[in-house]
């Protein structure tokens, strides 16, 4: 089991804790200064990049007034893992994460308000990204939408929706469009989410996996993905693949939170409340827009409309009533995705 | 495993290597059996013993026994309709039968890998004595992550099996290559201190008493391997069962196909089902210790039908 590595973050953080710890005492008593104060931001994988730029933003202008910079620790992993390890103990100040269903569930333990969302603007939500297609140069199959996904000898690549945050947005806007195409029968969007991973040949365990599947190995003629992660490989690796925008995708809001109770202990409250809030400002929404997350300030949006088409997209709250119920509707053991694997791939 | 107390040359490359393979006893030497009044190089019986039982709590039995109690949070019917589960059943299969069939062929290999190290000199030795212990060091998930790159179908192997029909990464046999890889050195260092320390003389003896090579081989230099390539069967077996890391990225992981047991208990780790993690979990254990304990047993009647 690899469930050592929140252990080992954890006994790394004790001991830079430690660390730190002396320091401080050395600081003050050296010279009676306030002491820098370090934040935990556990967040999940692909915002590595985007808050190592937003730390050091944030940091300048927090600093101003004679005040020390803090410092950052960053924790990057899968969401549901992060969401655990925090669970588990892990002192995050700052949770960034890819699905308020994590974040419910380490609120769950009583960490952090059971109303957090409704603490910061935008249901807290400062950037999001949505779904989107991904299709070998010069688009052979002819992908145009999600229809195109079941026809016969399309082979799709999207992560396992039971390890990965992606794959549930992936899955969740394929049956908000299905249940959209046939006028809500439920019963045809399920049969097409079975055509759908009948298609499937690969279930990697994260979305990194599966594009690294798709472009890399050289598998499947169509990969679904976060709309980040595609025009950030498109940037990287030059166009081995053209995008996709289909006629209806999903706003997979990542949202933040601080947690009370880590941050009360660590005595960081102020300083986690300033660094979401911060999120929200013009700078910060242009630093999350340049890492290709979409800004929820729509004058930042509206500036890089080039680089975030517009695109009609299904809501987690109003088109699926929460995480709690979609959750419990498709993704919990037994539920539609178990049904649809025991029918696709039992056989 | 029980083992006498190491005593011979040989053994003294055995200990560094952190693992207890078979050790063999020069012809009518008998170690000292130490009891705990005898006096003893090592700090005295009582300070050993509760430094053994202490390390082994706090590293083994602790966190097993938490694991142990954790699936009766759903109660018995809930450990058993999660372990009788079809997936849950597919999967344990799955691993357990790839398991084998990678320390099987790990046995094969390894023997002949760790005869060609111990019996012959060329140029280089030294150095692929090295790379055996590769898979010890390799971060799994770097070895999966390499695997699946020479073995999908656009791979420098994949590519040759891909127009015969024949997928290697995201099938089963996938999982069955990644299983070899990390099992190989368990064979080769559990079986090379024997035959390195094996006495040429007995072979010799056997050829001119008019034995064929084939019955030398046969009857007198495996007999006394045996039971060191039983132990390293056994771990190459026990670690697989377990792997997790090198195996997802070229399984596929397709629910009933190519979804290892280990996989199945991250899937319910994410769907913050600790019991059902568990209960999966201790299913592996038993299977494994069952196993385990089987090998053990008939290496117990290999070595003594070896010494008789």
């Amino acid at each position: 089991m690899k469930n050592s590595d929140a252990s080992r973050r954890q006994f790394l953080k004790t001991v830079t804790g430690a660390a730190l710890m002396t320091g401080t005492v050395t600081a003050l008593s050296a010279c009676g200064k306030p002491a820098a104060q370090s934040l935990l931001n556990v967040s999940f994988d692909p915002t590595r990049e985007f808050y190592a730029a937003y730390n050091s933003l944030f940091a300048k202008k927090y600093a101003t007034g004679g005040k020390p910079a803090p410092t950052f620790n960053q924790s990057h992993g899968g969401s549901g893992k992060q969401a655990r390890a925090v669970v588990d103990g892990l002192k995050a100040d700052v949770l960034s994460l890819a699905l308020a269903h994590d974040i419910d569930a380490v609120a769950a333990t009583g960490l952090l308000a059971a109303d957090w969302a409704s603490r910061l603007p935008n249901n807290s939500v400062a950037y999001n990204s949505t779904i989107l297609l991904l299709v070998r140069k010069g688009n052979p199959k002819g992908i145009k939408d999600w229809g195109d996904l079941v026809k016969p000898g399309v082979q799709v690549i999207t992560p396992n929706p039971k390890t990965s945050g992606a794959a549930r947005w992936n899955y969740l806007v394929a049956y908000g469009w299905a249940l959209r195409a046939n006028n809500g029968d439920e019963a045809k969007a399920q049969a097409y989410l079975e055509a759908l991973f009948k298609n499937v040949p690969v279930l990697d365990t994260g979305a990194r996996g599966a594009t690294t599947t798709f472009i890399q190995r050289g598998q499947g003629d169509v990969l679904i993905n976060w709309e980040s992660e595609a025009l950030m490989s498109a940037a990287k690796d030059g166009a081995q693949f053209d995008i996709v925008y289909p006629s209806l995708s999903i706003a997979a809001d990542t949202p933040v939170a601080w947690v009370d109770k880590n941050a009360a202990a660590n005595g960081t409250e102020a300083l986690a409340k300033a660094y979401l809030e911060g999120l929200y400002d013009e700078d910060a929404q242009t630093l999350a827009a340049q890492h290709f997350y979409r800004p929820t300030n729509a004058d930042v949006l509206k500036s890089f409309a080039d680089r975030f088409p517009a695109i009609e997209q299904l809501n987690i709250d109003k088109d699926f009533g929460g995480w709690t119920t979609a959750n419990a509707r498709h993704f919990e053991q037994g539920a539609l995705f178990d049904q649809i694997s025991a029918k696709v791939f039992k056989a | 495993m029980t083992t006498d107390t190491p005593i011979s040359a040989g053994d003294a490359r055995l200990e560094t290597n952190g693992r207890s393979p078979h050790q063999i006893k020069p012809e009518g030497f008998k170690p000292p059996k130490a009891t705990h009044r005898t006096q003893h190089v090592l700090p005295g019986f009582h300070a050993s013993l509760g430094i053994t039982l202490t390390y082994l709590s706090l590293i083994v039995l602790l966190p097993l026994v938490a694991l142990v109690l954790r699936p009766w949070e759903a109660g018995l019917d809930g450990f058993i309709r999660t372990v009788t589960d079809v997936r849950v059943v597919k999967a344990l299969q799955l691993s357990f039968t790839t398991a084998f069939w990678a320390a099987v062929v790990n046995l094969f290999a390894g023997l002949i890998v760790a005869w060609v190290l111990t019996r012959y000199e060329f140029p280089g030795k030294k150095i692929i004595d090295a790379i055996v212990d590769l898979p010890f060091a390799l971060p799994t998930a770097v070895a999966g992550v390499s695997l699946s790159s020479l073995y999908a179908p656009n791979g420098w192997v994949g590519s040759l099996f891909d127009p015969m029909g024949i997928k290697i990464a995201y099938t089963p046999i996938g999982i069955f290559i990644a299983l070899v890889f990390i099992g190989l050195p368990f064979v080769v260092r559990s079986v090379q201190p024997v035959l390195a320390e094996f006495d040429a003389e007995v072979e010799e003896a056997a050829l001119t008493l008019g034995a064929t090579p084939m019955q030398t081989a046969i009857r007198v230099i495996l007999p006394s391997l045996a039971p060191a390539l039983i132990t390293g069967f056994s771990l190459a077996f026990a670690r697989a069962v377990g792997e997790y890391g090198s195996v997802i990225f070229i399984a596929g992981n397709m629910p009933y196909i190519s979804e290892i047991s280990p996989l199945l208990i991250v899937i319910k780790l994410e769907e913050f089902d600790y019991a059902g993690a568990a209960s999966v979990a201790i299913a592996m254990l038993a299977l494994s210790f069952t196993i385990l304990l089987a090998t053990n047993f008939v290496q117990v009647l290999l070595s003594r039908r070896g010494r008789a």
